[in-house]
């Protein structure tokens, strides 16, 4: 497997496409003024765009996903502990798929 | 007046925003977990790059330069000779679009810092750090060197994995037998639980939640988060107007 230079050009069009999506975001809202509207959009950001990462995953996919992510969130209410969230999270889903699998 | 701002409680005060060590040495030590399974990510994507026909060099350069885990692997699947170089580079831009929203997010506190580190860090800008910068924000941290140091741990962690997987071959599994790939929603769910701040939330995140399952089956690509995002928190906004 030979490196091509068509191939190595392809590669930097997508860094540059890849970098310019990052600062965009940035770059914009810096050389705006921001009304309060905008200002309420932003702070609405951050929580609408994770749930909308994570719904798929936890509404579609399967009980096994939906039951362990009930059991992150809960552990993650009662000790806000991130690590300890993401290790019951990663054992749940292990074992209800392991569960659902042999009763199928 | 304070409900109308329960939406910008994660907005910063009028204090400056810090960029240091020590901040850069947080982020990293909080993205050492999700590190673990960005390699696992990062081994899967170098055996279908071997498999795709990409030499170590085109795959290094790859994560090393792009370091964009979904759209690289989705790239993969047009990566034949001669390269659809037209439709490689649209299908780049509609899979990171949802960047510009990451970007906007978090320009309340990096529009703040010298252009250069700004810039800089933005670079690393990626769905788990970003989250993990966003969640030290909304606790009233405000050390912007958080998300660099963050995003340091997980390309080192991307690159060198990929690269791992590119040399090593077919030995690694499929991250999902271990559940593994729930990892990434774990540690976003955590996060939502401290971004929580009450009632005025649940009608943005509840529309997020819909449009997301419902672009995510009609929709390829990542589309869905960049959908649900946007008509989530525009339907916070728009209630707040009536």
């Amino acid at each position: 497997m030979q490196t091509s230079l068509l191939a190595l050009l392809t590669i930097f069009g997508m860094a540059l496409v890849t970098y310019l999506t990052r600062m965009s975001g940035l770059w914009l809202m810096s050389h705006m003024t921001l009304s309060t509207r905008m200002k309420a959009w932003l702070g609405y950001l951050p929580g609408t765009v994770i749930v909308a990462i994570v719904a798929p995953t936890v509404f579609s996919t399967g009980l096994a996903e939906a039951g362990a992510a009930l059991a992150t969130v809960l552990v993650m209410a009662r000790t806000r502990h991130v690590l300890l969230a993401m290790i019951v999270g990663v054992g749940v889903v292990w074992g209800l798929r392991m569960l659902l699998a042999t009763l199928r | 007046m304070t409900d109308d701002l329960s939406g910008a409680a994660t907005q910063p005060s009028e204090e400056p925003v810090a960029f240091d060590l020590k901040g850069g040495v947080a982020g990293a030590r909080r993205a050492l977990p999700i590190a673990l399974s960005v390699c696992a990510y990062g081994l899967v994507f170098g055996v279908l790059a071997q498999q795709a026909r990409l030499s170590l060099l085109e795959v290094l350069l790859m994560s090393g330069l792009v370091y964009a885990g979904s759209a690289q692997l989705i790239v993969l699947s047009l990566w034949a000779m001669p390269l659809p170089i037209a439709a490689i580079l649209l299908t780049t831009l509609i899979v990171n679009l949802r960047n510009l929203l990451l970007g906007a997010a978090i320009s309340p506190w990096f529009s703040r810092l010298p252009p250069l580190k700004a810039y800089t860090s933005i670079f690393f800008l990626a769905d788990e750090n970003w989250a993990l910068t966003m969640g030290e924000f909304a606790q009233g941290k405000r050390n912007a060197a958080f998300l660099l140091g963050s995003g340091l741990v997980l390309y080192v962690a991307w690159v060198g994995s990929t690269v791992v997987g590119r040399t090593l071959g077919d030995v690694v599994h499929d991250p999902a037998r271990f559940g593994l790939d729930f990892a990434f929603t774990a540690v976003f769910l955590s996060l939502l639980v401290g971004l929580w701040k009450g009632k005025s939330d649940l009608l943005p995140w509840v529309v997020a939640a819909i449009v997301a399952v419902a672009a995510a089956h009609v929709l390829p690509g990542k589309w869905y988060i960049l959908l649900g995002g946007l008509a989530g928190s525009v339907a916070g906004v728009v209630r707040h107007a009536d």
